[in-house]
């Protein structure tokens, strides 16, 4: 084999692994990237029960109650266009309150409740998941809401 | 003054980086050639200024001078001394003088300590080094200036993320920053090489011991990160998988194929277009993970900087240095001879492969960070993590485990297989042995903890097997610290795995005085007490861990903590180590009957995560001290291997000596 050849030899090598790490990642993503819903969108679109998705809004106010394990709560997220009711096992993160922003990440049950698994709400007074942005401040503020916009 | 004082050293320093590329560009024309050793002193000059510029940002920090404005945005009075300090770079502006003066100083100690390197290689080096930091430099004067005044001088600063107000936060940032960046002198030598056509092992030699400093420090700052995400955020993970440890994970795995190609360059003469094209990838890593977290178009706790402006500073760097790197690839690719040949069944075969598979991993991680903000580009939201990037990548990382188990043991040029196969059979066995062993008392623990536990097994054994029939005493240090870095990434494997195979959790609502157990522990909640620290205060729980049937009692503090300025909580866990695994408990709310939450694990093993990457730090380390000190017992000497001979020093006999 000359040098040449073993030079092309190996960038095809290198093709063929990048080019398979690319097809597999995008076929991956596909499948495992969790879609965003606001409560609106589940309204209007629906989703399937069991899929992972995240979902986020804002949390109604007087809402929240507590279970009777003391570790359970359910409350029901909002966006001005519609209601989910959650449920959630777990600490809540630090200023997780009634009437603030939060993106729960989890699935719709058969009856029409989320079961989330994790809870992101604010780290501190200027944090806003990501996916809140878009809400507008009056959106926000109709909720009773105090999300400061970045 | 001080302020005033350090704006001008740092327009002085930008100034020189100015002089350095245009005298550099200059000298290596026909003509110029006696500025040729202008270049190095400049380098010199230039880090020098640019440090002591960093340092007075420490000192405003110090003094708490509130009428710098980026003093009185992130630091406060009555925040403790490291903290203080800390603050610095906490922050968008700090961090970006940081930036530069990582590079200022990696260019000036290049500058001061490389003589092996052709001298003209060294002037483009330098020159390239300098065009990189002036785009951060004009980036900082013109739009993030440190040094910025406030007036009037706000009574009280602002205080620092309490989340952040951690010692991890002391030493996690710039040791990760000296990675990053640290690979940017890598990037200098790549394009310096391509420019005078001086791709060759000289070249790699020069640049081996930058790249395996940058290593370094890039996996002992993963490590710390993993660490700090561990107990602070107090979730009982690891890894989130979060674009900000990604960001890091992605220069740390092109570093690595850098690292063991350069390797091959320097000993082998082979692999020269690939290590060129790695160094320009590693350093476009680092970009790419800056621009992620500061452009602040991802959310997490790292991303100072909401600014799109900002974000599309960075986004025009990158294209420059990247695109211009890759431009000046493709004009000289066909000048970079071709290296020396071997077999694909051997060593260096071995090292292509596992190149080839690091890549692909980092190809993997890269789009699954990128993946969200593309969707959102067209107007679908979506998040990517774990059930995305753990089978994915699994499907790179375990074949990679086997070659790396292979590789050191086989020969350069050309293996038989022979000897290859007698050596792999322990490993084999004993990762034989492992699956059983797992699978008959371990239980379900699904696929991917399993095959981790087994991989981690063989691995460990394979990367001791390199020391069979040496003497160890002769055994030179960059082969231990080979052994012991690979061993360390089976030591971590295995943590990570048990972490998920044998971990049990527990969340209660627990009244005082109430016992629970998870895994072999009983614990007692004994009380909960207001407690009050230097800017904070909290609610301090009591609790009295027993593990079997021990009667030794240990007393855990987890505390919920609220931090004045700014208002924020967060949750500091309790963790008790034992030599097989920990302990880890978290207090939560008070719920209305007085009961409190309480949420407790019990993670097998799961320390090893973060010993296995110490041992992989110590590992580049010994490597690296070994390899220098040769180094400087050779100074003098002539040459060992001119860079135009097809190089093989040793015939095949001595292959153990390339690799560490």
């Amino acid at each position: 084999m000359k040098a040449k050849h073993q030079r092309l030899v190996l960038i095809c090598i290198a093709l063929v692994g990048l080019v398979a790490a690319g097809l597999i990642a995008a076929y991956a993503l596909r499948d495992q990237a969790s879609y965003f819903y606001t409560p609106g969108d589940i309204a209007e679109k629906g989703v399937e029960p069991g899929q992972a998705i995240r979902l986020g809004g804002m949390v109604q106010k007087g809402s929240i109650k507590k279970q009777a394990d003391g570790v359970t709560i359910d409350f029901i997220v909002e966006d001005g266009k519609g209601t989910v009711p959650v449920r959630f096992t777990g600490i809540t993160p630090d200023l997780f309150v009634e009437g603030s922003g939060v993106v729960a990440e989890g699935r719709m049950n058969a009856s029409g409740q989320f079961v989330a698994d994790n809870l992101l709400a604010k780290h501190d007074e200027n944090y806003v998941p990501r996916e809140m942005r878009d809400m507008t401040k009056a959106d926000v503020k109709k909720l009773g809401g105090t999300v400061q916009q970045p | 003054m001080i302020a005033e004082i350090a704006l001008a050293i740092l327009w002085l320093a930008a100034a020189l980086a100015v002089l350095q590329l245009g005298l550099g560009s200059y000298a290596l024309t026909a003509r110029g050639a006696e500025f040729l050793r202008a270049v190095r002193p400049i380098a010199v000059v230039q880090g020098l200024l640019v440090a002591v510029a960093f340092a007075l940002l420490i000192v405003l920090f110090l003094r708490t001078d509130l009428s710098v404005k980026l003093v009185a945005a992130n630091s406060h009075s009555l925040k403790p001394l490291i903290y203080k300090i800390a603050g610095a770079w906490g922050n968008h502006e700090g961090s970006m003088l940081l930036w530069v003066t990582v590079m200022g100083l990696a260019g000036g100690f290049v500058a001061l300590l490389e003589r092996r390197l052709n001298e003209r290689t060294m002037v483009a080096t330098l020159a390239g080094q300098a065009f990189v930091s002036l785009g951060f430099y004009a980036f900082m004067l013109f739009s993030s200036n440190p040094f910025e005044r406030l007036n009037p001088a706000p009574v009280e600063g602002n205080g620092l993320n309490p989340l952040l107000q951690d010692p991890g936060l002391a030493f996690h940032p710039p040791t990760l920053y000296i990675g990053y960046v640290g690979l940017s002198i890598a990037f200098s030598f790549a394009v310096g090489a391509l420019i005078t056509r001086d791709v060759g092992p000289a070249f790699a030699r020069a640049m081996r011991p930058w790249v395996m400093g940058a290593w370094i420090f890039l996996t002992l700052g993963i490590t710390a990160g993993s660490w700090w995400a561990y107990y602070e955020l107090g979730w009982g993970g690891w890894w989130f998988w979060d674009p900000v440890e990604n960001a890091s994970l992605m220069p740390w795995l092109a570093a690595t194929a850098l690292l063991h190609s350069v390797s091959v360059l320097a000993t082998r003469n082979a692999l020269k277009a690939w290590t060129v094209m790695l160094a320009v990838v590693a350093f476009s890593m680092s970009m790419v993970g800056t621009f992620l977290v500061r452009s602040g178009i991802l959310t997490s706790v790292h991303a100072f900087a909401v600014d799109p402006e900002r974000g599309s500073f960075i986004l025009t760097l990158l294209a420059i240095y990247i695109g211009g790197a890759l431009a000046l690839f493709g004009l000289r690719a066909s000048t970079v001879t071709e290296g020396a040949k071997f077999h694909l069944f051997s060593r260096e075969g071995s090292l292509v492969m596992n190149n080839v598979l690091l890549v692909g991993i980092l190809g993997i991680v890269l789009m699954g960070t990128l993946y969200p903000l593309v969707t959102e580009a067209f107007g679908t939201k979506v998040s990517v993590g774990p059930p995305y990037f753990n089978p994915v990548s699994a499907i790179f990382v375990f074949p990679m485990l086997v070659i790396m188990a292979a590789g050191p043991l086989m020969r350069w040029r050309q293996d038989n297989g022979r000897k290859l196969a007698n050596l792999l059979a322990v490993p084999a066995l004993v990762a034989a042995g492992t699956l059983a062993l797992v699978v008959v008392f371990g239980g379900d623990i699904g696929v991917l903890p399993l095959l981790g536990l087994v991989f981690a097994a063989g691995l460990a054994v394979a990367s001791v097997l390199p020391l069979w029939k040496r003497n160890l005493r002769r055994t030179p240090a960059h082969i231990w610290g080979m052994v012991i870095a690979h061993l360390g990434i089976a030591v971590a494997l295995a943590g990570m795995a048990s972490e998920s195979a044998f971990n049990t959790e527990k969340l209660v609502a627990s009244e005082i005085g109430q016992s629970h157990t998870v895994g072999p522990w009983t614990i007692e909640l004994q009380g909960v007490r207001p407690i009050a620290g230097a800017n904070w205060t909290a609610l301090e729980a009591r609790l009295v861990a027993r593990y079997g049937d021990s009667n030794v009692q240990t007393v855990l503090n987890p505390q919920a903590r609220m931090f004045a300025s700014p208002p924020t909580a967060t949750s500091e866990a309790a963790l008790l180590t034992r030599w097989n695994g920990q302990l880890y408990a978290v207090l939560g709310e008070e719920g209305d009957d007085g009961r409190w939450q309480l949420r407790l694990w019990w993670k097998p093993f799961v320390p090893l995560i973060w010993y296995g990457g110490l041992l992989v730090g110590l590992g580049g380390v010994l490597s690296l001290v070994g390899r220098t000190a040769r180094d400087l017992r050779r100074k003098g000497e002539p040459e060992l291997e001119p860079a135009s001979e097809p190089a093989a020093p040793k015939p095949a006999a001595g292959g153990q000596e390339a690799l560490a």
